[in-house]
């Protein structure tokens, strides 16, 4: 695998090697030592148009951890849409001697054109609304250490929020379905995409009717910025329509488990209660993510040999 | 003195039909059309038209030379070289320059420069001051000048009022139309792509043909309201053309126009995120391509431009939603135009050089382009090799800007020698200015 740029370019056998892989590097990471030298002399550099501490720092602790040399780039895109194109700013650092570049851009397909432009491989660590497969990665790992491996045929998953400006959820369906889980989509009207011609997920319009159903339920991040024009309401009348409250986490099933990739609005789509619970695997996403981050970034670097 | 020029062999093809015949001009006008002519003296300069159909020169509605303020991209003259080679005898230069066209020192200055080029270019004019959609421009001012096309182009004039008093001050200039770029701001703002199942699955931002559909329904009533000539820019979408339809049933003062890329290509190429297919309005669904191409068969749609708008290589080598929208389009038309309408059926040569030539000269009021080829007329000519096969190569492109989606395109059909006023101006497929 030279990139990893989005779900879509993956086969099964190519998800379910990864998530073996991220399981060894779990295993890694949970050592005295969570250190290898699988990735010694090759540098890893971060090129980041957009803030995401977290992310940034699951990269970069997934790459010390394989013993690679790291090196961050943060640019305000509003500073570098005056002055250098995305172009130079990218033959600049792999002119400093890079084996990967981890983009985050706040554009879609921003990772798939920087791909076409260098001899490292790329990462994407998130571009726009399209895509953010480490994020689709971890929650798979999660998933099947929940459920065991064969757990994802017929798994039955509702994601719930703002299906139209996430790129979580565009990863996450076709990273779901592709494994064989039944995806259900609930949002208000305005936060759908304008199209799901040719997504394999059904919509319902009535959470409350699913939620019993459900073996997983993923929930989105609502943004401030969507209430602001004409896309919701209020805050108070989202949460009470798709919101998972106390009231709702009590009508699921007693194993449903309850996603979030974080950052959470705690009392918005999400009860604190329900996020403590131990239904909630928030802070395991968050673990994972640094052994499926080492998978990728060992994968994409062709090692190729044996995990030390 | 300049030398007779002899057009040699060809098929000519105009409004009135066509015949085989050759063409003698002399001082800039034609002098003779008729089968077998010699030339009268053995300076006259002899121009092979064997296999060839000679036409009037192509008229485009519709192109950005970027001059002033983005010469870097584009300026009038090199502008009006691609326009040659592409054919074209006379360009409307669209007015989002900087500064723009909204003032007659600016019009003035490029008409100036546009007389030294290898085309006529022809300004067009602002509908409002600063192409911000709420003061009228100098309408009468750039009239005097010569502007006929008045256009916000690049921006559409969002305001019912601004656009209704434009339709309504226009009356009074004799052979002014008021030329809308149809997106209605508030759906299309901040979109990238047409919103539809591919901007759906890419997570960009869509500008919905909604957005032209609703602007091109409240011109055509405004249009009659006021009894202004409005005049659709790049048509793109299915919906706005059976508008157009209606409308000119209705015997209303409406024109259209569409662009090559809009019968050609759609959104589907936006998957590459190459932004060289990024343009407003956007590459839109097979559906809407078909709706053009019929557009066009049935005359609802007058007249084909190119939309020609260069930008520099930096400024596409950026991510896809942050790049400027826009793509060449003077050296490819002809040959698109040729290869995917022509060669398919879907309009006959004689049609398609009316959607080229005389049809976007009667709505720029352009007395002397568009033919016929009769004697007595201005010499603008256009001769076209249909059989000869090429591929379009960005690097040999005469623009100053290489961003054509068509790099590597394998099209039929070139303009072997182009006529101003006389003047070989391409001749062989080469510029001679």
């Amino acid at each position: 695998m030279k990139h990893l740029l989005a779900i879509d370019d993956l086969s099964r056998a190519e998800i379910d090697g990864l998530l073996d892989l991220s399981e060894s590097f779990i295993e890694v990471t949970q050592r005295d030592i969570p250190k290898i030298p699988a990735l010694r002399g090759r540098t890893v550099v971060t090129l980041f148009f957009e803030e995401s501490t977290r992310t940034r720092l699951s990269f970069e602790t997934a790459a010390k951890r394989l013993s690679a040399d790291t090196m961050s780039f943060s640019a305000s895109t509003s500073s570098l849409t005056k002055g250098e194109s995305l172009l130079d700013t990218v033959q600049t650092i792999e002119a400093m001697g890079v084996d990967a570049i981890v983009v985050r851009h706040p554009c879609a397909g921003a990772a798939h054109r920087v791909a076409q432009w260098v001899d490292a491989s790329v990462v994407n660590a998130g571009d726009g609304r399209h895509q953010h497969p480490t994020q689709a990665l971890l929650d798979l790992v999660t998933l099947r250490r929940r459920l065991g491996r064969g757990g994802f045929d017929g798994l039955r998953v509702v994601i719930v929020g703002d299906i139209r400006h996430s790129r979580v959820a565009r990863s996450g369906v076709q990273a779901l379905s592709t494994m064989g889980a039944e995806v259900t989509l609930v949002a208000p009207p305005t936060l759908l995409p304008e199209s799901l011609e040719g997504w394999p997920v059904v919509v319902d319009d009535d959470l409350d009717s699913v939620l019993p159903e459900v073996d997983v339920v993923y929930l989105l991040r609502i943004q401030r910025e969507r209430l602001a024009g004409a896309l919701l309401p209020s805050q108070r009348e989202y949460t009470s329509r798709y919101g998972i409250t106390v009231e709702r986490a009590a009508r699921l099933k007693p194993d449903t488990l309850i996603m979030h990739p974080g950052p959470m609005n705690r009392g918005v789509e999400i009860a604190a209660e329900v996020a403590d619970s131990p239904a909630s695997t928030v802070t395991e996403q968050v673990a994972n993510g640094v052994a499926v981050r080492m998978a990728v970034l060992w994968s994409t670097l062709g090692s190729g040999g044996q995990i030390a | 003195m300049p030398d007779d020029v002899l057009v040699k062999g060809g098929r000519v093809v105009d409004a009135s039909g066509e015949r085989v015949a050759d063409v003698l001009v002399r001082d800039g006008v034609v002098i003779e059309v008729e089968a077998q002519l010699e030339p009268a003296s053995p300076a006259a300069r002899v121009l092979d038209a064997a296999g060839c159909v000679v036409a009037p020169g192509l008229v485009d509605l519709h192109a950005h030379l970027r001059e002033p303020g983005d010469e870097d991209a584009e300026t009038i003259v090199t502008g009006a070289r691609a326009a040659a080679l592409g054919g074209f005898t006379a360009v409307v230069a669209m007015p989002n320059t900087t500064p723009p066209l909204d003032d007659p020192a600016v019009v003035a200055s490029v008409l100036a420069i546009g007389r030294a080029s290898a085309c006529d270019v022809v300004a067009s004019g602002c509908i409002t001051k600063g192409r911000r959609g709420e003061e009228l421009a100098p309408m009468h001012e750039l009239h005097q000048l010569g502007v006929r096309i008045f256009t916000d182009d690049g921006d559409c004039v969002a305001d019912a009022d601004v656009m209704r008093r434009a339709l309504e001050y226009a009356r009074s200039l004799p052979g002014a139309v008021v030329a809308q770029h149809a997106e209605d701001p508030a759906l299309a703002q901040g979109g990238s792509m047409h919103e539809g199942a591919w901007s759906s699955r890419l997570g960009i931002q869509g500008r919905p043909a909604a957005a032209e559909a609703i602007i091109v329904a409240r011109d055509i009533q405004l249009a009659e309201l006021t009894g202004g000539r409005v005049h659709f820019l790049h048509l793109s979408a299915a919906p706005s053309v059976e508008l157009v339809r209606a409308a000119k049933r209705r015997g209303l003062p409406v024109t259209a126009e569409s662009m090559p890329h809009h019968f050609t290509l759609t959104d589907a190429e936006c998957a590459s995120f190459d932004p060289v297919f990024k343009v407003h309005p956007p590459l839109r669904t097979a559906d809407d391509v078909a709706a053009i191409k019929a557009g066009l068969a049935d005359g609802t749609i007058d007249a084909i431009a190119t939309d020609h708008a260069p930008h520099v290589p930096q400024a596409k080598e950026q991510p896809f939603e942050q790049a400027p929208p826009g793509m060449l389009g003077l050296e490819t038309t002809l040959a698109l135009t040729l290869t995917e309408l022509v060669e398919p059926g879907v309009l006959s040569l004689a049609d398609a050089l009316a959607r080229l030539s005389w049809s976007p000269a009667g709505i720029a009021g352009l007395a002397d382009h568009g033919g016929p080829i009769a004697s007595g007329r201005p010499a603008n000519l256009c001769v076209i090799d249909p059989a000869l096969q090429w591929e379009v190569d960005r690097a040999r492109l005469a623009s100053r800007s290489r961003n054509t989606p068509y790099h590597g395109r394998k099209l039929t059909g070139r303009v072997r020698h182009t006529i101003l006023r006389g003047e070989p101006v391409v001749v062989d497929g080469v510029a001679q200015r």
